[in-house]
């Protein structure tokens, strides 16, 4: 259970090699955070992430994890509450897939909206039950700005972010009662491994930065955070543009 | 002679006296309820059963899932040890009757449910004060067992579980154990600051404090420092079964740990006024007010809690002058003001409780430095001495300095600041107290509480599948 100040006991990370996910697993980890599982795909950056955690006195398992492979999300993810109980679930994995490539080969396009939102849909649909019967607990899903509105350079990343974004909102009303809370964070372009060797978006944000808002959106409850903050004020406004004014926009960011 | 008094003749206590913070109503029947402390911070979902029997208790015992379940009373322990997410939680303020009186011994048989303020209500007609009172009337015989409570009188007359003749336990195998410090010392003081781990107490004898009025001399004199506070306390505790300390938490300089000091002793019939002498035993506290679920988060900040510090400083008198107090002024400030843990607005508030031992007392005077310095606002702060341990595996008591802070969660900074105090307290051979904790570490706890291995020896005997737990029991792995 959080504590009276919001500080986190134990943290399930789904997608637990992003940088997203390993800086902020950093950050709670200084903090108060001793039991961490990484859920994710078995690669040398998951070990690394695990190893570095450790040396900051956390207790870290990984556990074999793939977003894609729907049927095996339940029997994966639900022993893992048997264990004892889980403050946090972070939901952080993602792909951005390669728009102009995606949209020539629509295979490849539904992979992206298999990570993104039908593996996200499963998945999270699996940790809600183990955190109701747990009687609370937080559920962070990692959503984007690019859910907001569809453009013509990211619209099957976007829309996959979309459906999860709006996804997580009502399963999150539909969790009230419950003690379990839902909070979709919604960064801007963040300089990762996964946006490498792409041209940086007004506003960009890093991984520590996401890691802080996560964190900070933790200790008050919120259940929509904007990393930058100032983001949720440009969006209030971007919303309502024109479609051809908020393509000129678009246009000109580039 | 001993009687058995009239059960229907015993005030009942307000409905709405009874609530801890619960965001939905109760039944007899299991609904499904958000809990919390009185701090209001970190609430869980659980399954509320409010029994009227020893039987439906038993029943909820041999049929508590796999989250196991927890007895909870008036809710005023201000972190998680009464809530218990996912599983089940007995509301106990239903086994509220006082089974019997022995006014020649000064007994009472009480049921878990039954409140302070009842039990002073029916006692003190007769002559007899609950043997310890905390700042709140609005607790239960069960929950001050479990907690081992203590007062102002602590080094005067110990902890609460140390007037407790004997009890009535459940254990989780359905079997019901008289439990007496002689004949079970072990499970006794295992379940005395237990903190509901144990079992779940059906009835308790208690052994009554006889007073000849209901209201008490009082010293108030007013102290410039801290260093004038302890030297007070300690000339006078032998003087006085009351005694407390009140700091103006944010006075730093010269004036650091400044405040008043209030000593006192039951009046005798002879000290009262004309006026009050045709009904010595008069008690009939009301609360003054509620407080609306209206304030905003922040209304408790640095600069109106130094305004209140500053008036409360002022208006106590230089010179130390006797005067009268009622029972409900003198001990129970705070309830004449209903729900007043809402004045800290939704984001709630903790408070945080350390002893250390007399010779520590630099390392209280660099706590009350440090807290100032940094400008930290607690609404109460609050120095008392105690007096010789309480022999509860996990009492809290032991012999020295106890000080006690209220802090907003949202105080910046206060993380940080609170873990420093731990390491400053768990080196100076001290501890926190688990009725107030909300936020310790399961290593601190496990250094700060020797006795916790015997403690979970005796539990594990008696609970040996873990019914008995809370988000409390959790969070530290007790």
């Amino acid at each position: 259970m959080k504590d009276s100040l919001g500080s986190v006991q134990s943290l399930l990370v789904l997608g637990g090699s992003s940088d997203i996910a390993l800086a902020t697993a950093r950050k709670l980890a200084q903090d108060k955070t001793k039991r961490i599982i990484l859920a994710a795909r078995p690669s040398e950056r998951l070990d690394a992430g695990a190893d570095l955690l450790r040396g900051l006195g956390a207790d870290v398992r990984t556990v074999p994890f793939d977003a894609r492979d729907f049927e095996s999300h339940e029997k994966t993810l639900a022993p893992l509450f048997e264990e004892g109980d889980i403050d946090v679930v972070l939901l952080a994995f993602g792909v951005l897939g390669e728009q102009e490539k995606d949209e020539r080969d629509p295979l490849s396009a539904a992979e992206v909206v298999q990570t993104n939102f039908v593996g996200a849909v499963t998945s999270s649909l699996v940790v809600a039950e183990g955190l109701k019967k747990q009687g609370h607990g937080s559920l962070v899903v990692l959503s984007s700005v690019a859910a907001e509105r569809g453009r013509k350079d990211n619209f099957i990343y976007g829309s996959s972010k979309a459906g999860l974004d709006t996804f997580a909102q009502g399963l999150g009303d539909s969790l009230q009662g419950t003690g379990v809370h839902v909070m979709v964070v919604r960064p801007g372009f963040v300089e990762s491994k996964m946006t490498a060797g792409r041209p940086k978006a007004p506003m960009s944000t890093t991984p520590e930065a996401v890691a802080e808002g996560i964190i900070e959106g933790l200790r008050k409850d919120a259940e929509l955070v904007w990393v930058p903050a100032q983001l949720r004020y440009v969006f209030s406004g971007l919303r309502h543009l024109p479609r051809p004014a908020f393509r000129k926009v678009v246009e000109k960011q580039r | 002679m001993a009687t058995d008094l009239e059960v229907a003749a015993l005030p009942q206590p307000r409905r709405e006296q009874l609530t801890g913070s619960m965001e939905q109503g109760r039944t007899s029947r299991g609904r499904t309820t958000k809990l919390s402390g009185w701090g209001r911070t970190s609430p869980t979902v659980a399954e509320v059963l409010r029994p009227r029997s020893r039987e439906e208790i038993a029943e909820a015992v041999a049929g508590a899932g796999p989250r196991g379940l927890v007895a909870r009373g008036l809710g005023r322990s201000y972190g998680d040890p009464a809530q218990n997410g996912g599983g089940l939680v007995l509301e106990l303020t239903g086994m509220n009757r006082i089974l019997h009186v022995d006014l020649d011994r000064g007994l009472v048989v009480v049921e878990p449910g039954v409140s302070l303020q009842q039990l002073m209500r029916a006692m003190l007609p007769f002559g007899y004060f609950v043997p310890v009172t905390p700042g709140t009337r609005y607790v239960t015989v069960g929950g001050a067992i479990a907690c081992d409570i203590h007062g102002k009188s602590h080094h005067a007359d110990g902890s609460f579980a140390q007037h407790v003749e004997s009890m009535d336990l459940l254990l989780a195998d359905g079997t019901v154990r008289t439990l007496t410090p002689e004949s079970e010392p072990e499970l006794f003081w295992a379940t005395a600051g237990g903190m509901g781990l144990t079992g779940i107490v059906l009835r308790a004898t208690l052994r009554m404090m006889p007073v000849e009025t209901s209201r008490i001399m009082v010293e108030t004199k007013r102290v410039a420092d801290l260093d004038q506070a302890m030297e007070r306390m300690a000339e006078t505790d032998a003087d006085y079964r009351f005694s407390v300390a009140s700091l103006d938490n944010l006075a730093t300089g010269p004036a650091l740990g400044r405040g008043w000091v209030e000593s006192g002793n039951f009046a005798t019939r002879d000290q009262l006024p004309a006026k009050f002498r045709a009904e010595p035993l008069a008690f009939s506290p009301k609360p003054l007010a509620t407080v609306p679920d209206v304030f905003p988060n922040g209304l408790l900040n640095r600069r109106t809690i130094r305004l209140m510090n500053e008036a409360n400083f002022r208006r106590a008198p230089k010179t130390s002058r006797p005067h009268l107090a009622t029972i409900g002024g003198f001990f129970h400030p705070l309830d004449a003001i209903h729900d007043w843990n809402r004045v800290y607005g939704g984001a709630g508030f903790l408070q945080y409780q350390f002893v250390v031992p007399f010779d520590a007392a630099a390392t209280l005077r660099r706590i009350v430095e440090r807290v100032a310095v940094q400008g930290a606002p607690s609404f109460v702060t609050v120095l008392k001495r105690f007096g010789p341990a309480s022999p509860g595996y996990l009492s809290f008591p032991t012999e020295g300095w106890t000080l006690t802070y209220d802090f907003p969660t949202g105080t910046p900074g206060l993380p940080g600041l609170l873990r420093w105090m731990d390491g400053q307290v768990l080196e100076a051979g001290g501890r926190l107290y688990l009725a107030k904790d909300s936020r310790m570490s399961a290593t601190d706890l496990a250094a700060m509480y020797p006795r916790l291995e015997a403690f979970r020896k005796v539990r594990a005997e008696v609970d040996p599948h873990g019914v008995f737990v809370s988000d409390q029991s959790r969070r530290l792995s007790l």
